[in-house]
C-alpha cells in the first residue's frame, strides 16, 4: 500500500473538521472493503480517517416506537448478536451474518457495505426493504435520506464531499410484518450475489396492506422495484400475487452477462427469489401475527 | 512528515509496543516486527483466514487490519493457544485427528476453532463448517478438521464436566 496517515478520532466533531480540512480522506469503517482497495491500487489516499472510535458510529438502540438506530460502523456479528436487532429485525440480523464469514462478520458493517454502493452488496436490498433512512453529517449540517436514494452508480453513492454516514434509523416493525433477504450464489458462503432479492410485507386480513421490494446485482445499483411492492397491495397472499409481483421485479431487472451469470439467468432468478423471499416474508409476519394475538 | 506511529497494546495478555508505518497491516507487524510468525500469510485479502487473530474478542483477518488500529486493544494470536508446553486440546485434536498437511491454514483454523467452542461448546456438523468458512484448506479436503474440532469439543466438554 501507498503510504498514508492515519487518524483515529474519538468524536464526530473532530472527524468532521478533519474531513472538511482533508477532501481526499479515506473514511475507515471495518476496512473489507476499502483496504482491499487500497492494496489494490483501485483507491489512493494520504488519509485514512478510522471512525470506529466516534461513539455515535457505534450505537445500537431501539425504542418501540421510533425504532432502531444503527451505528454505521457497527460490525455485522455486534448487529446480530444483539439481542433486541434479532428480536425486533430478524431479517437484518441474517443479512449480517452472511456478509463474508466469521472474521469478516467481526469487522465489516453494515454502514460500510451500504457507503462502498457495490451492487452486489447484500445488505442493501434489505435496508431499502425495511424503509431504512440514512443520517448523513457533515460541518454545515446534516441530512437524512432514504436507503433507495443512497447508491447512485458502482462505487459511488450520494454523500457530498466532507459528509459523512453516521448511522440508519429503521421504523418499528409493524404489526403482522415480515422481511426477507435471499441471494443466489454457487457455494453457500463467502461467494458474491449472482442476484439478490430484499423484501418487507405487512398484512391485514389475509391481504397484503404494503410491501417494498429490492434487488441486487441486477441493476448499476441496488435497485428498489415500488412497482413490484406496491402490486401487492389489497391483493390476497396467493400464488397469483406473488407471481405478479415476482414479474414486476423481474421486468424491473437491467442485468449484465459476466462471469457470474448470463442476462436471462439473472433475470429469471429474480423472479424465483422475489417469490420465495417474499413467501418467507409473509411466514414471519403470520408467525407474528399469531404471537401477539 | 512520514515518522512511524508508536502502538501500545496487548497480546496475549502481555502489553507489548511496537513502531510501524500506518500503512502497514496487523500481519505484517505480528510477523516481521514481533516475530510473531505463527500467524499466515496466504491470500492478503480477507479470502483465506491463514491471518485469523482475535482483536478484542472478535475474530478477523489480520491482514485486513491496520496495525496502528491496535491500539489500546486486545490481540490474541496462536502463539497464545498453547498453554507453556502443553498443547491446547484443540491443537491436539487436529494433530491426533491429521486434520492437517501442509499446516498454514492450521493456525487460522485453531484460532477460529477456539472462539466457536468457546461460544458454542457443542456445535454441530453443519454449524462448524459455516462458523468455518471463512477459513480455506487447500490440502486436507476439510472433513478431518471438522472431526477434530468435533473431537476437540467432546474433549473440552468433558474437561468442563468433570470440572464441575
Ligand atoms: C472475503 C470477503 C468477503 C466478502 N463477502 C461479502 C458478502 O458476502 N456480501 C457483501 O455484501 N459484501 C461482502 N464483502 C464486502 C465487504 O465486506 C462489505 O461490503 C462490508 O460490509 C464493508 O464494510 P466495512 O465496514 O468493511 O467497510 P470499509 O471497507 O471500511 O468501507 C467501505 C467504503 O465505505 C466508506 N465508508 C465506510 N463507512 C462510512 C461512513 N460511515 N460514512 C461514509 N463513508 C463510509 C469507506 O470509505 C469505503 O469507501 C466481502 C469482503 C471480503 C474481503
Ligand atoms: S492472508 Fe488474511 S485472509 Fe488470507
Ligand atoms: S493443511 Fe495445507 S492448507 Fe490446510
Amino acid at each position: 500500500m501507498k503510504w498514508f496517515e492515519y487518524e483515529a478520532p474519538t468524536t464526530l466533531a473532530d472527524a468532521l473538521a478533519i474531513l472538511d480540512a482533508n477532501p481526499g480522506a479515506c473514511l475507515l469503517a471495518g476496512g473489507t472493503d476499502l483496504l482491499v482497495q487500497l492494496r489494490a491500487g483501485r483507491k489512493q489516499t494520504d488519509l485514512v480517517l478510522d471512525i470506529k472510535r466516534i461513539p455515535e458510529l457505534n450505537e445500537i438502540s431501539f425504542d418501540s416506537a421510533s425504532g432502531l438506530t444503527l451505528g454505521a460502523a457497527v460490525c455485522c456479528a455486534e448487529a446480530y448478536e444483539h439481542p433486541l436487532v434479532k428480536q425486533h429485525y430478524p431479517a437484518l440480523a441474517e443479512v449480517a451474518s452472511i456478509i463474508g464469514g466469521t472474521q469478516i462478520q467481526g469487522r465489516a458493517s453494515i454502514g460500510g457495505n451500504l457507503c462502498n454502493a457495490a451492487p452486489s452488496a447484500d445488505a442493501v436490498p434489505l435496508l431499502i426493504a425495511l424503509g431504512a433512512v440514512c443520517r448523513v453529517v457533515g460541518i454545515h449540517g446534516e441530512r437524512e435520506l432514504p436507503v433507495e436514494d443512497f447508491c447512485l452508480a458502482p462505487g459511488q453513492n450520494a454523500m457530498n464531499p466532507g459528509e459523512l454516514l453516521v448511522s440508519l434509523r429503521f421504523p418499528a416493525p409493524l404489526p403482522a410484518s415480515g422481511a426477507h433477504y435471499l441471494r443466489f450464489i454457487p457455494r453457500n458462503e463467502m461467494d458474491i450475489a449472482v442476484a439478490g432479492v430484499g423484501v418487507s410485507v405487512t398484512l391485514e386480513n389475509g391481504a397484503f396492506k404494503a410491501a417494498r421490494i429490492a434487488l441486487a446485482s441486477v441493476a448499476p445499483k441496488p435497485l428498489f422495484v415500488p412497482a413490484a411492492g406496491d402490486s401487492l397491495k389489497g391483493k390476497p397472499v396467493s400464488a397469483e400475487s406473488l407471481d405478479a409481483a415476482a414479474q414486476l421485479a423481474k421486468a424491473a431487472a437491467s442485468p449484465i452477462s459476466d462471469m457470474r451469470g448470463t442476462v436471462e439467468y439473472r433475470r429469471h432468478l429474480c423472479a424465483v427469489l422475489t417469490r420465495r423471499a417474499l413467501e418467507a416474508a409473509v411466514r414471519q409476519a403470520l408467525g407474528q401475527a399469531q404471537e401477539t394475538r | 512528515m512520514r515518522s512511524k506511529t508508536h502502538i501500545q497494546t496487548t497480546i496475549n495478555g502481555e502489553e507489548r509496543d511496537f513502531l510501524c508505518e500506518p500503512r502497514q497491516s496487523l500481519l505484517e507487524v505480528l510477523r516481521d516486527t514481533l516475530n510473531l510468525t505463527g500467524t499466515k500469510e496466504g491470500c492478503n485479502d480477507g479470502n483465506c483466514g491463514s491471518c485469523t487473530v482475535t482483536l478484542d474478542g472478535r475474530l478477523v483477518t489480520s491482514c485486513l487490519v491496520l496495525a496502528v488500529e491496535a491500539e489500546g486493544r486486545e490481540i490474541g494470536t496462536i502463539e497464545g493457544v498453547a498453554q507453556g508446553n502443553h498443547l491446547h486440546p484443540i491443537q491436539k485434536a487436529f494433530l491426533e485427528n491429521a486434520a492437517l498437511q501442509c499446516g498454514v491454514c492450521t493456525p487460522g483454523f485453531i484460532v477460529a476453532t477456539k472462539v466457536l467452542l468457546e461460544k458454542e461448546p457443542d456445535p454441530s456438523e453443519e454449524r462448524i463448517r459455516f462458523f468455518l468458512a471463512n477459513n480455506l484448506c487447500r490440502c486436507t479436503g476439510y472433513d478431518k478438521i471438522v472431526q477434530a474440532v468435533q473431537a476437540a469439543a467432546l474433549n473440552l466438554r468433558g474437561t468442563k464436566e468433570t470440572q464441575a
